[in-house]
């Protein structure tokens, strides 16, 4: 399959970065900062997204959704990442809809994947419980109770959890911290009783909590994919997501380097606009190419879930690891090029650079999935 | 069966037929290269036999129209026929300057008369061409060339020096870069010309590099008188007189293409850093290579070169769609060299002091240090590295002028 995009996806990437100029740039995400918007977005631009199918873009038709696939998903992750668009897109339409459509049950199905093409519905995937990313770390307990199970412990860093209607949990129904076997996934009301959802001001200004369970009760019909044997769901929704931070990040990085290369063709010192330095020139040029193989990754990646969802965990690491390190380089020389104004909180450099780096450390950092491919090559 | 499915399956059957048991073994690499030419002696009778074989097809240059000894074949046709000789290991039956080169240069910028003479002995790998550029104090600043070339009436007056002139000492030709207008601008007065290098007045003499070895020559022109017409109607110039830097630029964005495609053995067909550190250092109780740090790099490094084989097939594939590729064969040529240079790094460490060894039996006669040596020059060559960020500054980018 050639490494480009269709006529049809590179129609949603035209409209959707119309729309989001238009209705979500950054200075959007700066008003829910200052205001200090206890949602964290926009519901009503939420349902707007939804409206154009962005919700249900990996949806299937037969529930009502525009069954566009992880590369138009990808393509809408990339626009929001060129304008910090914050909404829930990450958890409820990549996370969430990826572990319904390919994990779930038909009754699961039926009952929330319309609501999420709705937009009625929001999700949150809930699974580190340390600083650092570690799927197999989980500690959190389902304990068999009477027919069902009760759920101990508690997660952190957890997209959109506080506003989240449902919560999927990775839990431990057999074995210990550290092993494969033995995970498996609920899905859990956010108002169920035991359930306390903080959100968690993080950098980037977006959404995070953490969440305790106490003694929350679950049925065997919460379960999404298998009991004790949740893990390969698991690390499919993650390849999803990490896919999909992929994807943001590479919009994001582009985003910072087109600021930066303009500010370099206007800005005056010496007298001389200060783009004709040789200094700065050869570092704009080398961060050019790193963010051509970030586009060419993420799509790579995007490409290999639709084609053989199974396989894409590798590529999806690549992408993750390689759209970090360059999204984080490209902050970087974002804000030393601009120099002092680069600093300031009026200019929006700044606001890239923590998401960025909010970004790039959910769900594993560069060192995570480069230790990832190193084991899976063999080394 | 679609068409290209009977091509491929004519291909497979006209392979197995055709290509000598001795030529299927896969083997890459300098000493297995078939360069041809006047002076070139055959390494085995199945080496010519393959060589002559592919000709007649025309597969030796698959993508030439087969008026000028090429095959004739579409872009799918070519990349089937490559599948199948990679599918019995078959080795590549010619390379040459004139195939990846001079070729592409006369079919964009040659007349007919030229096509005609000139083309077809490549493709039967009679003439090997040579390729005269950088100047002593023309390297970077290639336009700055002085090699002089003066209007005599029925021929040409060659004076001058070249440098880095790739096997010009087995060459029969060369094509040549010359100015031939001193008065006008730096990019305005160079002709782009054919030379025999068999004419009076051209000598060579081998530059012995770090590595040890002679890839390269300094080429001398002391009044080397060479015709005007190599042939009734087959000019000397390639392209209009004075306009020969167009050629150039156009070539050296094939040569960039070429010399950045190295860097993508990382997760190619050649094996990867990891595996043969493995090899050198052995792996801990986790499985994992017996240096963390050397572990943390290789990983870097191979994250690296898969994106970047992932980003020339991109590339490939944005310019079959017709959106050309233009100045980003600066980054291939940029990135590539730079990445092959890493890989080359990290093979020397894991290797440690065997990895040394200059002329041993074990070593092969210092394979891999005088490999790592090589890459230095694969960002040197063809334009340097810098060279290259600026043009990517410039073109792409539009940064302004210092």
């Amino acid at each position: 399959m050639p490494l480009i995009l269709n006529e049809e996806q590179e129609m949603l990437k035209e409209s959707a970065r119309g729309f989001l100029e238009e209705k979500a740039p950054v200075a959007a995400l700066r008003k829910l900062r200052d205001e200090k918007s206890e949602d964290g977005f926009s519901r009503e631009l939420w349902k707007e997204m939804a409206d154009m199918g962005w919700a249900g873009i990996l949806v299937d038709e037969s529930h009502g959704g525009a069954g566009f696939g992880f590369v138009g998903a990808g393509v809408l992750a990339e626009e929001m990442g060129r304008t910090l668009a914050a909404s829930p897109f990450l958890s409820t339409s990549v996370l969430a809809a990826t572990a319904l459509n390919k994990f779930a049950g038909d009754a699961h199905k039926q009952e929330y994947l319309p609501k999420i093409a709705t937009g009625d519905v929001i999700m949150a995937l809930a699974v580190d419980e340390g600083r650092k990313h570690g799927p197999k770390e989980t500690a959190l307990t389902a304990e068999k109770s009477g027919n069902g199970f009760r759920l101990n412990g508690a997660k952190t860093f957890v997209a959109d959890g506080h506003v989240a209607d449902k919560i999927i949990v990775a839990a431990r129904t057999a074995g210990a911290a550290g092993e494969e076997a033995g995970l498996s996934l609920f899905m859990i009301d956010r108002k169920a009783k035991g359930v306390t959802a903080d959100r968690v001001n993080l950098a980037d200004s977006r959404n995070a909590a953490s969440i305790r369970f106490e003694n929350v009760e679950a049925t065997g019909e919460d379960v999404i994919g298998e009991i004790d044997s949740g893990y390969a769901a698991l690390e499919g929704v993650l390849a999803a997501g990490r896919a999909g931070l992929a994807a943001e990040m590479s919009g994001s990085a582009q985003h910072v380097f087109d600021m930066t290369t303009g500010y370099l063709k206007e800005r005056k010192q010496f007298g001389k606009v200060i783009g004709s330095f040789q200094a700065l020139q050869h570092r704009a040029a080398h961060l050019y190419c790193e963010i051509e193989l970030v586009k060419s990754v993420v799509l790579k990646a995007l490409q290999d879930l639709d084609n053989a969802f199974g396989m894409a965990g590798v590529t999806c690491s690549l992408a993750k690891a390689k759209a970090g390190e360059v999204a984080k380089l490209a902050s970087r020389e974002a804000v030393q090029m601009h120099g002092g104004i680069g600093m300031t909180d009026e200019f929006d450099v700044g606001l890239f650079m923590k998401r960025i780096r909010v970004a790039q450390e959910m769900f594993g950092d560069g060192a995570y999935h480069a230790d990832r491919i190193a084991r899976l090559r063999g080394y | 069966m679609s068409d290209l499915e009977a091509f491929r399956t004519q291909a497979r059957a006209w392979l197995e037929e055709n290509c000598p048991k001795e030529m299927r073994d896969g083997a890459v690499g300098e000493e297995f290269v078939c360069w041809g030419g006047r002076n070139w002696t055959f390494k085995s009778e199945a080496q010519k036999t393959w060589l002559d074989r592919m000709a007649s097809k025309g597969w030796t240059v698959p993508a030439w129209p087969v008026e000028y000894g090429g095959g004739g074949l579409s872009r799918e046709e070519v990349k089937v026929l490559k599948e199948e000789m990679r599918r019995i290991k078959a080795r590549s039956p010619l390379e040459s300057f004139g195939i990846w080169m001079l070729g592409p240069a006369l079919l964009k910028y040659g007349t007919h008369e030229q096509k005609a003479h000139f083309l077809p002995p490549i493709a039967r790998g009679e003439i090997r061409w040579c390729q005269g550029y950088s100047e002593p104090n023309a390297g970077s600043d290639l336009a700055s060339l002085q090699c002089k070339c003066e209007d005599k009436g029925d021929h040409w007056l060659v004076n001058g020096q070249k440098i880095w002139t790739s096997y010009a000492d087995e060459a029969d030709w060369i094509f040549v870069l010359v100015r031939t207008d001193p008065k006008a601008a730096k990019h305005d007065g160079i002709s782009f010309i054919l030379i025999d290098m068999a004419t009076k007045g051209v000598s060579t003499k081998p530059i012995k590099l770090i590595s040890g070895k002679s890839p390269f020559c300094e080429t001398f022109f002391d009044d080397v008188e060479t015709p005007k017409e190599h042939a009734p109607g087959v000019n000397a110039v390639v392209g209009a007189l004075n306009r020969g830097w167009d050629v150039a630029k156009y070539l050296l964005t094939h040569e960039r293409e070429m010399i950045g495609g190295g860097g993508s053995g990382a997760m190619g067909g050649a094996r990867g850093i990891g595996e043969i550190a493995v090899d050198c250092l052995g792996v801990d109780e986790t499985g994992r290579l017996r240096d963390a740090i050397l572990r943390a790099r290789v990983a870097e490094t191979e994250v690296d070169g898969w994106a970047f084989l992932l980003t020339m097939e991109r590339l490939k594939d944005e310019a079959k769609a017709g959106q050309g590729m233009g100045a980003k064969s600066s980054m291939l040529k940029y990135y590539g060299t730079e990445l092959n240079k890493r890989r080359y790094e990290l093979f020397m460490d894991a290797a440690g002091s065997e990895g040394l060894e200059w002329d041993s039996e074990r070593s092969e006669d210092g394979k891999l240090v005088k490999g790592w040596l090589r890459t230095k020059a694969n960002s040197i060559e063809g334009g340097t590295s810098e060279v290259q960020l600026n043009i990517i500054s410039k073109r792409i980018l539009e940064l302004p002028d210092a």
